[in-house]
This record gives C-alpha cells, sequence and structure tokens, in this order.
C-alpha cells in the first residue's frame, strides 16, 4: 500500500547543513561582509513514525533553522533530507498536506475572522474531504474545549485560546508529522497542561510523528521519550530521556547540555 | 464536492482556484471595517481623477502634446490606467511582500500546499482597489466616443488586447519587483518606482520623452508594448521614433516573456529565501 514500511524512518537528516551568507548558489555574488555563519552543520536525524521526540537546544542553537528545513522553508545547503519520502524544498507544497507545523510565537489563523472561518478555508486549501473534516473539526471542538469561541474573530483570543485554535489548524488534514515550535511558550499553568495532555493522547491515538522543540523541561519530561539536543548546529544528545536523567534530575542535566557540554557518545 | 476518494489524488488545489479563494477570504477580512473601506473606496476614486485633471489643464493651453490631440491622448491614458488598475487590484499583495518577509510571516505562506505566489497576490485583498477603476473606464468611454475613428473588427480587437497585455505585464512587473523584496528587504521605493513609475510614463504620450528615454522604456522595461505601440495601430498615427510596423502587435509576446520572466525569478527567490531568526 504505502511505500514507507514501519522500520523506515519517516525523517531522515544525514549530513544536514544550513550555511548563510555563503551560500553556493546562483546569487554567489552577492556574499556578506559578516563572513557569514553556518546555523546547522552536519546533523544526523532518523525519527521513525510515530515517535514524540523533543528538540532541545538554547537560543540560536539551530532548532528552527532544522525545523524550518524539514518543512521546506529553507533550502538545505548540503547534505540528505527526506520527510515522509519527499525532499522537502523540491516537494514543498506535495508535502505541506502531509506535515502540520505550529508556531507559538506566531499564528497561521486570519486576524480579522472567526476562529471557524479559518478552519473552512484550510478545509479548502488543504482539499480535506468534508466527512472527514467535519468529524476532525467535531473531535478537536471537543477535545481542546473550543466550543465557546469557534465563532470569535481570532484577534479577540486570548493567547490560550488561539493557540489551541493554531494547534487545531495544523491537525484537521491529518498530517503524518506534526512539528510544534514552542507550543507552550506563554500559556499558564492550566493551558499548558491541556496541550500537554492533548499532544500525548495525539500521538498515542493517531500515531501522529511528533517533532517538539521547547525551553519548557517539564514538557519533556511529561511529552517525549526520546530528546536530541543541539548547540552551534551540531547534536549533542540523542538517545532516551531515561538515559538522559539516569543520574542526575533533567534540569540539571539540560542545563549542563545547554552551556556546551557534549553528552553524545561516540556510538549513536 | 466531485471527489470523494482524495486519498491518492496527490495534486494541490489549482493556483487560480486558489487565489480566488484567499482573495473572498480577504474581501470578508476587510468588510470587518466597513467606514474604513468606504472611506478608502472613495478616497481612492478621487485621487485617480487628479491626473485626469492635469491632462486637461494642459490641453486647455495646447492643442497637441507630441503631436497628439486630446482624445488620442486620454484614448492613452484610459487604456494604461485600466489595465493598470486592474493589475493593481489583482497582484498588488506583493507589496506587503517585503513587510511579510521582514516579520517572517512568509514562512507561513510556505507551509501551505498551494501556490506562494498565489498567496501573495491575494494577501490582504481589498474591495477598495476596485474605486481605482471608475476614472480610467469613463476616461476610455469618453475617449472612443470623441475619437474620430473608423472602428474596424480588427481595431476593436487591438484595443482589448491593449488592455488585456498591459494587465498581464503589469501583473509580471508586480511579481518581478516582489523579487527585490527578497534581495533587499528594505527595496520596496525602489520597487515601486518600476510599477508606479512605468504606469505615470504611459498614460502619456510617448514622444514627450524624446527618443533616448522613448526607446528605453520600449525595450528596457518593455512598457511601452503596454498602450503605446497598439494605441499607434488604433488611433492610425504613424510612429514618432519610426520603429517597425510589427511591433504594434508585439504586445502578446512582450506580456508572454515577461510572465516567463516572472516565474522563473520568483522560483529562484524562493529556493534562495533566508527567513527571519527564530
Amino acid at each position: 500500500m504505502t511505500t514507507t514500511s514501519t522500520t523506515d524512518p519517516i525523517i531522515l537528516a544525514e549530513g544536514l547543513t544550513k550555511a548563510f551568507g555563503s551560500s553556493p548558489g546562483r546569487f554567489r555574488r552577492r556574499r556578506t561582509t559578516d563572513g557569514g555563519f553556518t546555523a546547522v552543520d552536519g546533523i544526523d536525524l532518523r525519527i521513525a513514525p510515530g515517535e514524540l521526540v523533543g528538540y532541545i537546544g538554547p537560543n540560536g542553537a539551530g532548532k528552527s533553522t532544522t525545523i524550518k528545513m524539514l518543512t521546506g522553508i529553507l533550502t538545505p545547503t548540503s547534505g540528505l533530507l527526506r520527510v515522509a519520502g519527499f525532499e522537502p524544498q523540491r516537494d514543498r507544497v506535495r508535502l505541506a498536506r502531509r506535515i502540520g507545523v505550529v508556531f507559538g510565537q506566531r499564528t497561521t489563523l486570519w486576524w480579522d475572522l472567526p476562529l471557524k472561518d479559518s478552519f473552512t478555508l484550510l478545509q479548502r486549501l488543504y482539499r480535506i474531504p468534508p466527512d472527514r473534516f467535519g468529524e476532525n473539526l467535531a473531535y478537536y471542538t471537543a477535545a481542546l474545549d473550543l466550543g465557546e469561541f469557534l465563532d470569535r474573530p481570532v484577534r479577540q483570543l486570548s493567547l490560550g485560546q488561539r493557540m489551541r485554535g493554531d494547534i487545531t489548524a495544523a491537525l484537521l488534514h491529518d498530517p503524518a508529522v506534526v512539528y510544534l515550535d514552542e507550543p507552550t511558550i506563554g500559556l499558564d499553568v492550566v493551558s499548558k497542561h491541556a496541550v500537554r495532555e492533548f499532544l500525548s493522547d495525539l500521538n498515542q491515538r493517531t500515531g501522529t510523528t511528533i517533532l517538539l522543540t521547547t525551553h519548557d523541561i517539564a514538557d519533556i519530561e511529561r511529552l517525549c521519550s526520546r530528546v536530541v539536543a543541539i548547540d552551534h548546529g551540531r547534536v549533542t544528545y540523542d538517545g532516551s530521556i531515561d538515559d538522559l536523567r539516569a543520574d542526575r534530575d533533567l534540569e540539571t542535566v539540560v542545563r549542563e547540555l545547554y552551556l556546551g557540554r557534549s553528552l553524545v557518545d561516540t556510538t549513536e | 464536492m466531485a471527489d470523494t476518494t482524495t486519498e491518492p489524488d496527490d495534486r494541490p488545489l489549482w493556483g487560480p482556484t486558489a487565489y480566488l479563494l484567499l482573495v473572498r477570504i480577504w474581501m470578508r477580512a476587510a468588510s470587518q471595517y466597513r467606514v474604513s473601506l468606504l472611506l478608502t473606496t472613495v478616497a481612492q476614486l478621487f485621487t485617480t481623477c487628479l491626473d485626469l485633471i492635469a491632462i486637461l489643464v494642459i490641453y486647455s493651453h495646447v492643442r497637441t502634446i507630441g503631436g497628439f490631440t486630446l482624445p488620442e491622448t486620454l484614448y492613452l491614458y484610459g487604456t494604461t490606467r485600466l489595465a493598470f488598475a486592474v493589475s493593481d487590484a489583482l497582484a498588488s499583495g506583493v507589496e506587503n511582500l517585503a513587510t511579510m518577509i521582514r516579520l517572517g510571516n512568509f514562512d507561513l505562506v510556505l507551509i501551505r500546499p498551494v501556490s506562494s505566489l498565489a498567496q501573495v497576490l491575494a494577501d490582504q485583498f481589498t474591495p477598495k482597489r476596485f474605486g481605482k477603476l471608475a476614472a480610467p473606464v469613463l476616461t476610455l468611454g469618453w475617449a472612443i466616443d470623441a475619437l474620430p475613428l473608423h472602428w474596424t473588427a480588427a481595431k476593436a480587437a487591438v484595443a482589448i488586447g491593449t488592455v488585456v497585455c498591459g494587465l498581464v505585464l503589469y501583473c509580471a512587473l508586480w511579481v518581478l519587483t516582489g523579487c527585490i523584496s527578497f534581495i533587499a528587504v528594505d527595496a520596496q521605493e525602489v520597487a515601486n518606482s518600476f510599477t508606479y513609475g512605468s504606469e505615470n510614463a504611459t498614460e502619456y504620450p510617448l514622444s514627450i520623452f524624446g527618443r533616448p528615454l522613448g526607446l528605453a522604456l520600449t525595450f528596457v522595461l518593455p512598457v511601452a508594448f503596454v498602450t503605446w505601440q497598439p494605441s499607434l495601430y488604433v488611433l492610425g498615427h504613424p510612429d514618432p521614433f519610426g520603429l517597425p510596423e510589427f511591433l504594434r502587435f508585439a504586445s502578446p509576446a512582450a506580456a508572454a516573456v515577461l510572465s516567463g520572466l516572472a516565474a522563473l525569478a520568483w522560483r529562484a527567490c524562493i529556493r534562495h529565501y533566508r527567513s527571519t531568526g527564530s
């Protein structure tokens, strides 16, 4: 049926690199004076379908750049990258229907229109079959408690409400992979909890692969069985969360990772 | 509705369909602010009439400009303005591109399963742009009525073709100027000098600019094809620059070439898009 068997990774990166300012493309002459820098520097990543992976690292480590390459927004400078069998930048438009993206810091919803209008527009843009759309919208409306503000313009929603709307918007088309870039940023304790429980349930119920970036240790602790840490564009840890906190508490270990200590052992 | 089995159907939504869908949603968003919409539409209507008044003032002092009478000039003005106003209504969403790129919102365009160009062209579409159509339509109507011309089917076809090709050419120019935003985010002013500048250049008879500039506008920025060359044919006016006859009918070719260039440039820009920091 499908081309990907269970053993094939749904996200595969080998030597993935993104350098800014010195791209060897057609715009070669446009060299920046600051010499450019390498945001992502040879990352290897294999994520199997159904995994829920925490992608962590200090500000500027290269997390967002990685996610932008995984979505096809940015073209890698070098390396191999496949998401759900697609080469993201080249097949960006086709890949878009198989992935969902949530940016904690910006909304994908239409600001001046009722939340529901954004959803019905997305139905058309993603060509979601009407019955499937109806089912999904009903499910998410109940699961994320959207009912009371579905008819309210997005600009009038609280941050927590808007985030729940954004998460729904990213999932209505049943994506195989979901990237969440700091989905709990700025949320209060109750909303954070609701978002975490929802994501955990989504992952278990549908087997959706989730890649989550966050600075909130509790997000990682509650949700992720596997953690990938990067710093200066390089992977500094890739393994289970249990190994990570084997001898110390997670917060201490993460702080050390952020301070630049590599925990990568040469094995995997 | 027709497609019940979307499972294997991998095709993204067709660009023009997506464009119309987005135009509709932006119009709905704009209509949330009704009073503002009404006032700006009326304002657009009046400001577009100002150029027209300037032309009328000039002709109250002289009989011809660059060898063209008032109805002839108004015909040039009307066709250019109409082509531009329609392109402006359809494509000036591109003007928001620099802001979208600077704020990082262009990322959101790239995660949608529809043409990025359709999304950018439709961005912030507002019905107020239709206000700009009134002046050119009235002017053109009056000019056609006042021109001492014997209208043939060929002339009518060329006249309609003038507006259509002009509109396509301007849309291509909009896209090309949008590409400037990818290279230099603050370059919107430069970009505007191409679109609005070329519009202003072609609403008068090109002969007033003299030969070097007139030829530059013809070939470097193929703006002259928009109205000037085909209009010479419709008006039965000899070319003051003495260019060959076949150029009167080269507008479709010019529009096609510029559209192709615009499409290529757009693709290159998407490939080299750098996004923002976070």
